[in-house]
C-alpha cells in the first residue's frame, strides 16, 4: 500500500507527529495508522537478542522485566522521555523514525549496536542502528518501508545513562548519554550533533587505557554541538565531557 | 466511529485525524477537558484511554475506535474533586480536570515522589503543586475510610 | 472597626466557586459558544520595524469577514495610559507580531488556512534598551545627600544586576468572544479588568455601538498577563463582530500567546552603595533601566513601583534612585505579578549579599542591622508605623528554616543556603487609588446578600474572600452571601484586579458598604428586610486615609498605605557535572496583616514562590531579531512537580489598621523574594552570578572564572578552572 498509493506518513502514538501537525511543519497530509497493529507491541527474546516491537511504548518498556534485566538504560531513558501521558503513547519506533538529534532512546540503541528491522512489500531489511541515519532527521528508510522492530544483542558490562534536560521532568534533552563500561567501552550521545553520535575516538581512548582525560578530549573533538533555543555549544561540549567523567567514575567495569 | 465514552457506547462522526481533544470538546460537547498548549506539554487535556492517561491533543480520533475513553465528566473521582476544592488544590482551576485525571492512576497511599512522578506531565501555574499534593493525600485518606466512616487500622 | 465579630474571616470556609473547577463544569472563554459564531484570527507583522507596503489576500473571500484599521469607527488606539498603541497597524510597524489585519470565518480550518501575504519596507530595529533614547518614563527619587556620603563612606560596593523577561504561562491562553446584542455589544472573556476593556472598547468603537458590556468568564490564570492585554483581543473580536454582525470568538493558541503578548520587563539595575565597615548602609545610589518594548502600555507604573522598591526594606539616610523605562522594537512588555518589584529587589538582595561578602559579614546579620523598623523612613521619606515587620519576618524565617545549621554544613560544596528580605506596597502607588475612585456595592436578595464588584476571581480567591468580609461586616452567615459575576452593566467599577488591592482596598470598600447597610436595615436580617421592603443596594467609594500625603512631581511621601513584608530562605543543591540547580527547600515567611482565608493565603505564597523559582532558574525568553524564538511550552519551560521543592510557609499577622480586619495586600509579595534567595544560595557556593535566569549555561560560564571551583567528576584534589 505504501508503495502504490503515494506518500503516506506512518502514524503511531502521534506524540511527535501531532505537534508537527499543529505547527504546520508536516508536509504530508495522508496518514497510515499503525496503532492497531498488535504484533508490533511484542517484547521477546529472539535467540540472544532482545526484540522490541516498533509500537512498544515507553510505559511498556518500564514495566517489562525482560527490558529491565537486559537493557536497564533503556528503562532509564523511557522514564525521562516526558510525563506519564507521553510515556503511555510514545513508541520506540516513533522515536527512531522521527530521528530527532535529541531523541532519548537513540543513544541507547547506538551504544548497544542495535539493529533496526524494517518491512516493505519487497521484504525485510536489517539495518545496523549506527547506519540508520544519513543526516539531520533523515533516515535510510525507503518510502514503502516501516520499522517493525529493534533488536538488541546481549550487552556486556555495566550500562549507564544520563539525560540533561531543560528541567527535571518533561524536558527535551540538552545532552544525553548512554554508555557501557566493559573491556571495550561504548559511548553514544544525543543533542551534540545533527544525528546521534557514537563516540568512537573516546571509546578507543578508554579501551587503550589512555585515561579519562584523553577520552574526554577525544569526545569533545568528535561532537559538533550547536547553540539553539535550549542551550549552547559551549555548555553541551563541557557537560558532555563531565558526563563521560561521571560515567567512568560511577560505572564499575 | 464507535467508541465508549464515559461508560456509554457512542457513535460520533468526525474526521479520523481530528484531535480527540476537539472531538470531545466540540462534537461531544464535553468542555471539561481543556486545551492549554496543543503540544502535549501542559497536560490540561488529559483523559483516560483504556485506563491510561494520555494527552488528548496528541491523539488522532481514529485511534480510539472501540476504545474506552473517560473524561473528567465521567470520572469516578468525587473524593479528589472535593479535596481539590477544599484543600485549594485548584486555584484558577484550568489545570484541575487534567490533574485529576492524571491522579486517578495513583494508589491508595501515594508518597510525595509518586505524586510528583504521576503529575510531572501536568503543569500548574497557580499553586506551586503543594496544595495539589495535600488535596490528593486528603482524598486518598477519605477514600480509605470504611463505609462506617472509620479508618482501617493498617 | 472595633466590634466586628470574626465568624468567616480567618477561617478556611468553603469556597464560593462551587465544584465547577474540579468537575469540568466551570465555563472558561473557549467553553462558550453562541449561535452563528465565527472564529477570529489576527494577522501579525513578521518584521520588528518598518512599514507595510502591500497586503495581498490569497484566499477566496466567501464567508470571510476582513477588518483593517479603516474599519475602526472611533479611535485606532488601545486606550490605556497613553494613547500610543494602535489597535491595528496603519502603515508603521513597531514590533514583531504587531496586529495588522483581522479575519473571521465560521470554519476554523478555512480561517487558519487563509494565506495573507504582506510586503514590508524594513528598518533596522532598535533592540538594545541600553542605547535606546526613546524614554517612556523617567523618574528620580532622592533623600539626603548621596554623593557626599558616598565620597565619605568607609567602603563602596558596586554592582550591576540583570533580570530577563518572563512569560506568564497562564494555562488558559487569552480568549474573548464578542457578541452583538440589541444595537450594542457584549464581550465575554478571560479578563482581569473588565472596566479596562470597557474603556478601551468605548474609545475604539465611538458611536458605532449604543452600549458595551464586558463580562468576565471563569479565568484560567492571569498574573497580570490579562490586566491590559485583553483590551486588544477584545478590540479585535469587537471589530469583527461589528462588521459581520455575528458573534466572534478569538482564542489564542499557545505560541501566539507567548510570542505576541506582554511579558515582564527585563531590567538592568546598577548599585553603588556606601557602607561602614561594620555593615551599616550610609548611601545608596541606584540606577534602574527597564525595557518597555514598542509601546508605553504600563511601563511608567512598572518603573514607578520598581524604583520605589529598589532600595529594599532597608533604612538609609542618603538614597538616590534614578529610573527610566525605554522603548525597543519588541512586543510591548506589561504587567506581571510584582510589577517591577521582583526586578529591583532581585538586584538589591544580591547586592546585599555582595556587601556581606565584601565586609565578611553574615548575610542575615547585615540585613538585620539595616532592616526598616517602625519609625524609620523609606527612600521616599515615608515614616513606617507598627505595621512594619521586616525584622520579625527575618527572625521567623531564620528560626523556621534552620538557617544557621545549614549555613554551617557544607556537604562538599554542593548545598547552598541563601536569604532575601523584601517588601511590597499594597494597592496603587501614591495618589493612584484616589484617581481610581473605586466603588463596590452590596444588594439584598431573597436569600441574603449579593456582592457587586468588578474584582475578578482568577484563582486567588476573590469571590470567597469578599464574601467572608461582607458576611462578618454585615453580621450575616457566610452561606447567605453570594458574589455576582463581573459584568460591567451590573457591577460598579472597583478598579483593576491588580496591585495586591483586591482584598485590602476593594475588600475595605465592601466592609464600609456592609457597615452602612447594617445601619440602614437595623436589626433585621437581610431576608426579613427584603420581604418587608424589597431590595436595597448600598454602594461605597474608596476613601483615602487622611494621613497619606504623596507628591507625584518629586516622588516623595507616602507611596503606599501599607506594605507586606517577607523573608525567604532558599536551600539549593548544585550539580557540579551539569551545573543544574535543584531547589531543596524554600522557607517563606510573609506578613499579610490578616489572613482572611488562611489556606487561600498560603496558596498565594506557594504559587508565587513557584513562579519565582521559574524566574530564577528556568524561564528564559530567547529573543532573535526582536521576536521570541522559543514560543512553545516545550522550549520555554516553567516548573513541573519535580522542579519545585517543599515550601514551608509561615503567615505573620501584623495588622494594618486601615485594611479590612487588618488585611494588607498579598498577591504579589511572595514573588519578590525567592529569586534572589536562590541566587544568593548559589553564590554561597562560590559562583559570582548576578543575573537571572541563572541557567546552567550561565553558571558554567561563571564558575570557569571562579578560582578553585572544582571541575566536575575529577578525582584527586581540586582541579583548576578555566579549561
Amino acid at each position: 500500500m505504501l508503495r502504490d498509493d503515494g506518500p503516506l506518513v506512518p502514524l503511531a502514538g502521534a506524540t511527535d507527529l501531532y505537534v508537527a501537525l499543529n505547527f504546520g511543519t508536516l508536509a504530508g497530509t495522508r496518514f497510515i495508522d499503525l496503532w492497531p497493529l498488535e504484533p508490533l507491541r511484542r517484547i521477546e527474546m529472539r535467540g540472544d537478542a532482545l526484540a522490541l516491537g516498533a509500537l512498544v511504548t515507553y510505559t511498556s518498556l518500564t514495566r517489562s522485566r525482560l527490558v529491565r534485566q537486559r537493557l536497564p538504560m533503556l528503562v532509564d531513558a523511557a522514564r525521562l522521555v516526558g510525563g506519564v501521558q507521553i510515556q503511555n503513547r510514545g513508541t520506540i519506533g516513533g522515536n527512531i523514525a522521527n530521528g530527532s538529534p535529541a531523541g532519548d532512546t537513540l543513544p541507547v540503541f547506538a551504544a548497544v549496536d542495535a539493529v533496526v528491522v524494517t518491512r516493505s512489500a519487497s521484504g525485510e531489511r536489517r539495518i545496523p542502528f549506527v547506519e540508520f541515519y544519513s543526516g539531520y532527521r533523515t533516515t535510510v528508510l525507503r518510502p514503502d518501508e516501516l520499522i517493525v522492530a529493534v533488536e538488541v544483542p546481549a550487552v556486556p558490562g555495566t550500562q549507564w545513562f544520563r539525560k540533561v534536560g531543560t528541567r527535571a521532568a518533561q524536558a527535551i534533552s540538552k545532552v544525553v548519554i548512554a554508555a557501557v563500561r566493559s573491556e571495550s567501552p561504548r559511548v553514544a550521545l544525543g543533542s551534540v550533533g545533527p544525528v546521534v553520535v557514537r563516540a568512537r575516538m573516546a571509546e578507543q581512548a578508554l579501551a587503550a587505557g589512555q585515561g579519562i582525560e584523553a577520552a574526554v578530549a577525544a569526545l569533545q573533538a568528535e561532537i559538533t554541538p550547536i547553540d539553539d533555543v535550549r542551550s549552547t555549544a559551549e555548555y553541551r561540549r563541557a557537560v558532555a565531557g563531565n558526563l563521560l567523567r561521571q560515567f567512568w567514575l560511577q560505572a564499575s567495569g | 466511529m464507535q467508541f465508549t465514552l464515559n461508560g456509554r457506547e457512542v457513535d460520533v462522526a468526525a474526521h479520523p485525524m481530528r484531535r480527540l481533544l476537539d472531538v470531545l470538546r466540540e462534537d461531544c460537547e464535553l468542555t471539561g477537558t481543556k486545551d492549554g498548549c496543543g503540544e502535549g506539554e501542559c497536560g490540561a487535556c488529559t483523559v483516560l484511554v483504556d485506563g491510561q492517561a494520555v494527552v488528548s491533543c496528541l491523539v488522532p480520533f481514529a485511534q480510539v475506535e472501540s476504545r474506552d475513553v473517560r473524561t473528567i465528566e465521567g470520572a469516578d473521582a468525587q473524593a479528589l474533586q472535593r479535596a481539590f476544592m477544599d484543600q485549594i488544590g485548584a486555584q484558577c482551576g484550568i489545570c484541575t480536570p487534567g490533574m485529576i485525571m492524571a491522579a486517578l492512576s495513583l494508589g491508595p497511599d501515594p508518597t510525595r515522589r509518586q505524586m510528583q512522578e504521576a503529575l510531572a506531565g501536568n503543569l500548574c501555574r497557580c499553586t506551586g503543586y503543594e496544595a495539589i499534593f495535600r488535596a490528593i493525600s486528603a482524598a486518598k485518606r477519605a477514600s480509605r475510610r470504611t463505609p462506617l466512616g472509620v479508618e482501617p487500622i493498617a | 472597626m472595633a466590634s466586628l465579630t470574626e465568624r468567616a474571616v480567618g477561617r478556611n470556609v468553603a469556597r464560593k466557586d462551587g465544584m465547577g473547577k474540579a468537575t469540568g463544569k466551570a465555563l472558561y472563554a473557549d467553553d462558550l459558544a453562541f449561535p452563528g459564531m465565527l472564529y477570529g484570527r489576527t494577522i501579525r507583522s513578521t518584521i520588528p520595524r518598518g512599514r507595510v507596503r502591500a497586503i495581498r489576500r490569497n484566499f477566496h473571500a466567501d464567508g470571510f469577514t476582513v477588518v483593517d484599521f479603516r474599519d475602526i469607527p472611533g479611535k485606532n488606539v488601545i486606550a490605556l495610559i497613553e494613547d500610543d498603541q494602535p489597535c491595528l497597524v496603519e502603515t508603521e510597524v513597531r514590533h514583531f507580531a504587531e496586529p495588522i489585519l483581522l479575519l473571521a470565518h465560521a470554519d476554523r480550518e478555512r480561517l487558519l488556512a487563509a494565506d495573507v501575504d504582506i510586503d514590508y519596507e524594513a528598518d533596522v530595529p532598535l533592540l538594545d534598551p541600553a542605547i535606546s533614547h526613546v524614554v517612556f518614563k523617567q523618574l528620580l527619587i532622592q533623600k539626603g545627600d548621596v554623593d557626599a556620603n558616598l565620597a565619605r563612606a568607609e567602603r563602596v560596593i558596586e554592582g550591576t544586576y540583570r533580570t530577563g523577561a518572563q512569560e506568564h504561562v497562564y494555562i488558559e491562553p487569552n480568549g474573548v468572544i464578542a457578541v452583538p446584542e440589541e444595537g450594542g455589544l457584549a464581550v465575554y472573556g478571560s479578563i482581569q479588568c473588565p472596566y479596562y476593556v470597557h474603556k478601551a472598547l468605548v474609545t475604539l468603537l465611538g458611536n458605532a455601538v449604543k452600549h458595551v458590556r464586558v463580562v468576565q468568564t471563569e479565568t484560567g490564570g492571569g498574573f497580570g498577563g490579562k490586566e491590559e492585554f485583553p483590551s486588544g483581543v477584545a478590540a479585535h473580536a469587537a471589530l469583527l463582530a461589528l462588521k459581520s454582525g455575528r458573534p466572534v470568538k478569538i482564542i489564542y493558541d499557545r505560541t501566539e500567546d507567548m510570542v505576541a503578548t506582554t511579558k515582564r520587563h527585563p531590567s538592568v539595575v546598577r548599585h553603588r552603595t556606601g557602607v561602614t565597615r561594620d555593615g551599616r548602609l550610609v548611601a545608596m545610589d541606584v540606577d534602574v533601566l527597564m525595557d518597555g518594548g514598542a509601546y508605553v502600555t504600563l511601563s511608567p507604573v512598572v518603573l514607578s513601583r520598581g524604583a520605589i522598591h529598589a532600595a529594599g526594606p532597608y533604612r538609609c539616610d542618603h538614597t538616590r534612585i534614578a529610573g527610566r523605562a525605554v522603548m525597543t522594537n519588541t512586543p510591548p512588555n506589561g504587567a506581571f505579578r510584582g510589577f517591577g518589584a521582583p526586578q529591583t529587589q532581585f538586584a538589591m538582595e544580591v547586592h546585599m549579599d555582595r556587601i556581606a561578602e565584601a565586609l565578611g559579614l553574615d548575610p542575615v546579620h547585615l540585613r538585620e542591622i539595616n532592616a526598616l523598623r517602625p519609625g524609620d523612613t523609606t527612600a521616599t521619606g515615608q515614616t513606617l508605623g507598627r505595621d512594619c515587620s521586616a525584622v520579625e519576618t527575618l527572625h521567623q524565617a531564620v528560626a523556621t528554616s534552620g538557617y544557621a545549621e545549614k549555613r554551617a554544613a557544607t556537604d562538599g560544596g554542593r548545598r547552598g543556603v541563601g536569604v532575601s528580605l523584601f517588601y511590597h506596597g499594597s494597592g496603587f502607588t501614591g495618589s493612584g487609588e484616589l484617581r481610581l475612585a473605586s466603588r463596590a456595592a452590596i444588594e439584598l436578595t431573597e436569600r441574603g446578600v449579593r456582592v457587586l464588584t468588578s474584582s475578578t476571581e482568577i484563582g486567588q480567591g476573590t469571590r470567597t474572600m469578599h464574601a467572608q468580609i461582607v458576611a462578618d461586616a454585615l453580621g450575616v452567615p457566610y452561606e447567605s452571601v453570594e458574589v455576582a459575576q463581573p459584568d460591567t452593566s451590573r457591577v460598579p467599577d472597583s478598579g483593576p484586579t491588580v496591585a495586591s488591592r483586591t482584598c485590602m482596598v476593594v475588600g475595605g470598600i465592601l466592609q464600609r458598604a456592609a457597615t452602612e447597610m447594617r445601619r440602614r436595615i437595623g436589626d433585621a436580617s437581610p431576608a426579613e428586610y427584603f420581604r418587608a421592603h424589597g431590595s436595597l443596594r448600598v454602594e461605597a467609594e474608596y476613601e483615602q486615609p487622611e494621613w497619606i500625603h504623596w507628591d507625584d512631581e518629586t516622588y516623595r511621601g507616602d507611596a503606599y498605605a501599607t506594605y507586606g513584608w517577607g523573608c525567604n530562605i532558599a536551600e539549593v543543591e548544585l550539580d557540579p557535572v551539569t551545573f543544574e540547580v535543584r531547589p531543596v527547600r524554600l522557607t517563606a515567611v510573609v506578613d499579610v496583616g490578616k489572613a482572611i482565608h488562611p489556606a487561600l493565603a498560603i496558596g498565594q505564597v506557594e504559587g508565587g514562590t513557584a513562579q519565582a523559582i521559574g524566574y530564577a532558574l528556568l524561564e528564559h525568553v530567547v529573543m532573535r531579531d526582536g521576536a521570541m524564538a522559543n514560543g512553545q511550552l516545550t522550549n520555554y519551560v516553567i516548573p513541573t512537580t519535580l522542579d519545585t521543592p517543599p515550601i514551608d510557609v509561615v503567615l505573620v499577622e501584623n495588622p494594618y489598621p486601615g485594611g479590612p480586619f487588618g488585611a494588607k495586600g498579598l498577591g504579589e509579595l511572595p514573588i519578590d523574594g525567592p529569586a534572589p534567595a536562590i541566587v544568593n544560595a548559589i553564590r554561597s557556593l562560590g559562583i559570582d552570578v548576578r543575573e537571572i535566569p541563572a541557567l546552567p549555561e550561565v553558571l558554567l560560564r561563571e564558575s570557569a572564572r571562579a578560582p578553585g571551583f572544582a571541575v566536575a567528576g575529577q578525582r584527586g584534589p581540586t582541579a583548576t578552572a578555566g579549561r
